[in-house]
């Protein structure tokens, strides 16, 4: 078997936080805090959590938005993290990204041909300029926007065109992974459908590999093979699609499903509610991360870091518990 | 009696490139103690139906035409002095963004304490002390403390309580929550809404929930009305709602939302797609204004805008077709 399209392992990204006379370091956000995972091509491994896990920031660090602390980002084999700038232009044709807001992440300047034919330019991809108005031609047809679009510029368009432009820019460079960060969150219901299916057309027709990045979990079980699940910076559990929303094993899974709102008035559902709010990511607990908010906390949780470590039927979950208790109710 | 009767309400602004018609003849009614849901996706006219209640509404360039009457009054007939009286202390509202709607120079006890003071002539002490009381019933611990603290020190889910604490503070009859829970995660969503629950079933105002998700309108409504474009498409109860919608629109609504548990039922299947896009609310839309994406539609749908029939017990909606469908399904 051939290496994973894409490996992570143990990255960490810190920020500093200034403050205080002369804007000194006065501290740390430990956004990404060790999370290793790998995605193969054509798969979809979604990175779920709520605001402030680091999921996003995992995104940008694989795609090189930033540099990142300590760890190592691996694509194809060969590491990205540490490459000159030169070097990074190969890997930026490969991996491509698809924002949430359709409204700032287009040109309002750069009409929609432009839009298209820059990365193709960019990346030498087309060898004539009717090869380029070919290509560019095609883009919209693949994401099913009218021909008539690409003389006109991104604020003609609704959200969900939009989207679809951001995803024909995305595919332009011919990339085997995109990074969606909360692609659909921002769409409207019927909208947010018609782009999770393109997705999943896209995918199946280009082979590509996505890392869909979501809170949204009912999109994301409808449209993952597999799901990992982050709380403050740390992953805290991973596993097939089937496995995470049937059979979820860490407390923290448990109690995020349970409390998705489901859309059938009168469903029995037990949903754990979890106290308090998600702590800061400036000052982790100790141990466990997830034990100032774990109904099924104990000693052992306050002290010691649970590793991520990986159940005899390949489920990953970081929790010192071996078998969840019954006590809070069913997951569905 | 109802608590709140609307009817034929229309709000309309004037933009330099028309008339807007963002709420175009909307009737309904919410009984005293009841959750009534608004649907729909963005630019329906849902929020615009909310503030048009509360006369939040700037005229100019806005107007609001028909009928609103709460407890038998007539709102759109009252001077703004009136309406201020009524505001905060018999209709109130929670908005979706707390930290844009609370104001950052104040404390939380004294934007609690103000609409006390304002409506009920509570004393500086009183205030305080009812905004305590308030805070505790909302669950924020450390009440005492809190409510000297500002906004920025909050989290949003306690910002959301502190806009419920404020809300409810003057026992209002008539709660209106504009997308309340949008903003927040999964796990301080599913607080809220179980705060919410709580409160309606010990203070028993009325709720009016405006929302764009289906899974928190099957949580806690009762009663759930559909809109789309400016007009109301369908109303009925929220079982019947889920069960048997009526409208295309509700149908395909209700297709395009995944929802959890897919995974059980094996391989990934496509969701079901509305084709297209909502119709500019600029200029009129002759006919129904689901014609141009709905699958059924001829060229009566085109020409006659359907009125809004019985379609069941307590179920309407405004479609020429509805009830075949549902009897061919």
């Amino acid at each position: 078997m051939s290496a994973p399209l894409l490996q992570v392992n143990d990255l960490k990204k810190h920020f500093p936080v200034r403050g205080g006379l002369f804007s000194r370091k006065s501290n740390w956000v430990y956004a990404v805090d060790g999370v290793s995972f790998e995605v193969e091509r054509g798969e979809t491994l979604s990175l779920v959590g709520e605001s402030g896990c680091g999921k996003s920031t995992v995104g940008r660090a694989i795609l090189r938005l930033f540099d990142i602390t300590a760890g190592q980002v691996v694509l194809d084999g060969q590491r990205i993290d540490d490459l000159s700038p030169g070097g990074l232009r190969s890997m930026r044709r490969r991996v491509q990204v698809v924002f949430q807001d359709p409204f700032s992440s287009l040109n309002p300047r750069m009409r929609v041909r432009d839009i298209l034919a820059e990365p193709i330019r960019n990346f030498g991809l087309a060898k004539s300029a009717a090869e380029l108005d070919a290509k560019v031609a095609a883009l919209v047809d693949t994401v099913r926007l009218p021909r008539d679009a690409l003389g006109r510029r991104p604020h003609e368009f609704s959200g969900g065109q939009r989207q679809r432009i951001g995803i024909a820019r995305a595919l332009a460079a011919e990339p085997e992974l995109i990074v969606c960060d909360e692609a659909v969150s921002a769409l409207d219901v019927s909208v947010k459908a018609q782009i999770v299916n393109l997705l999943q057309d896209l995918q199946r027709e280009f082979g590509l590999a996505l890392l869909f990045i979501s809170h949204d979990l009912a999109v994301v079980e409808h449209m993952t093979h597999r799901v990992a699940v982050m709380y403050l910076g740390k992953i805290v559990e991973m596993a097939g699609r089937q496995q995470i929303f049937t059979a979820p094993r860490h407390p923290y899974t448990k109690a995020l499903l349970s409390a998705v709102p489901v859309p059938e008035p009168g469903a029995i559902r037990n949903p754990i509610i979890l106290k308090g709010d998600v702590p800061s990511p400036i000052n982790p607990p100790s141990g466990c991360r997830f034990h100032t908010r774990c109904p099924f906390v104990f000693d052992r949780c306050r002290t010691e870091e649970p590793e991520l470590r990986s159940t005899e039927d390949g489920q990953w979950v970081a929790c010192h518990l071996k078998a969840l208790p019954e006590a809070p109710g069913p997951a569905h | 009696m109802a608590l709140l009767e609307v009817d034929n309400l229309q709000t309309h602004f004037r933009t330099p490139e028309g008339i807007n018609r963002a709420v175009d003849g909307v009737s309904f009614h919410v009984d005293e103690g009841e959750t009534l849901a608004i649907v729909g996706e963005s630019g329906c006219g849902k929020s615009v139906t909310s503030m048009s209640l509360m006369r939040l509404i700037a005229e100019p360039p806005g107007r609001i035409a028909g009928s609103i009457r709460f407890q038998g009054k007539e709102l759109l007939q009252l001077s703004e002095r009136e309406m201020r009286a009524i505001r905060g202390n018999d209709i109130s509202m929670i908005f979706q963004e707390p930290m844009t709607s609370l104001n950052p120079v104040l404390t939380v006890g004294r934007q609690i304490g103000e609409t006390l003071r304002m409506h009920q002539g509570l004393d500086k002490q009183g205030a305080e002390a009812r905004a305590i009381e308030m805070l505790t019933l909302v669950g924020i611990p450390e009440p005492v403390r809190r409510v000297r603290e500002y906004p920025h020190q909050l989290s949003g889910g306690m910002r959301q309580r502190v806009m419920i604490a404020m809300a409810l503070a003057c026992n209002p009859k008539l709660l209106i929550a504009d997308e309340p829970t949008t903003a927040l995660d999964v796990t301080i969503q599913a607080q809220i809404l179980q705060l919410m629950l709580g409160l309606k079933r010990r203070v028993g105002a009325a709720i009016v929930l405006i929302t764009h998700d289906l899974g928190v309108v099957a949580e806690i409504a009762e009663r759930v009305m559909v809109m789309y474009a400016g007009r109301k498409v369908e109303e009925a109860p929220v079982t019947e709602l889920f069960r048997s919608p009526r409208h295309p629109y509700t149908q395909g609504l209700l297709g395009a939302v995944p929802k959890l548990g897919s995974s059980l039922t094996g391989a990934a299947r496509r969701l079901a797609e509305i084709p297209g896009q909502v119709p500019s609310l600029k200029g009129r839309i002759e006919g129904c204004v689901f014609a141009g994406r709905c699958s059924l539609a001829t060229d009566l749908c085109r020409q006659v805008a359907p009125g809004l029939e019985e379609k069941g017990p307590r179920h309407i909606a405004a479609c020429h077709y509805a009830r075949k469908e549902a009897a061919a399904a």
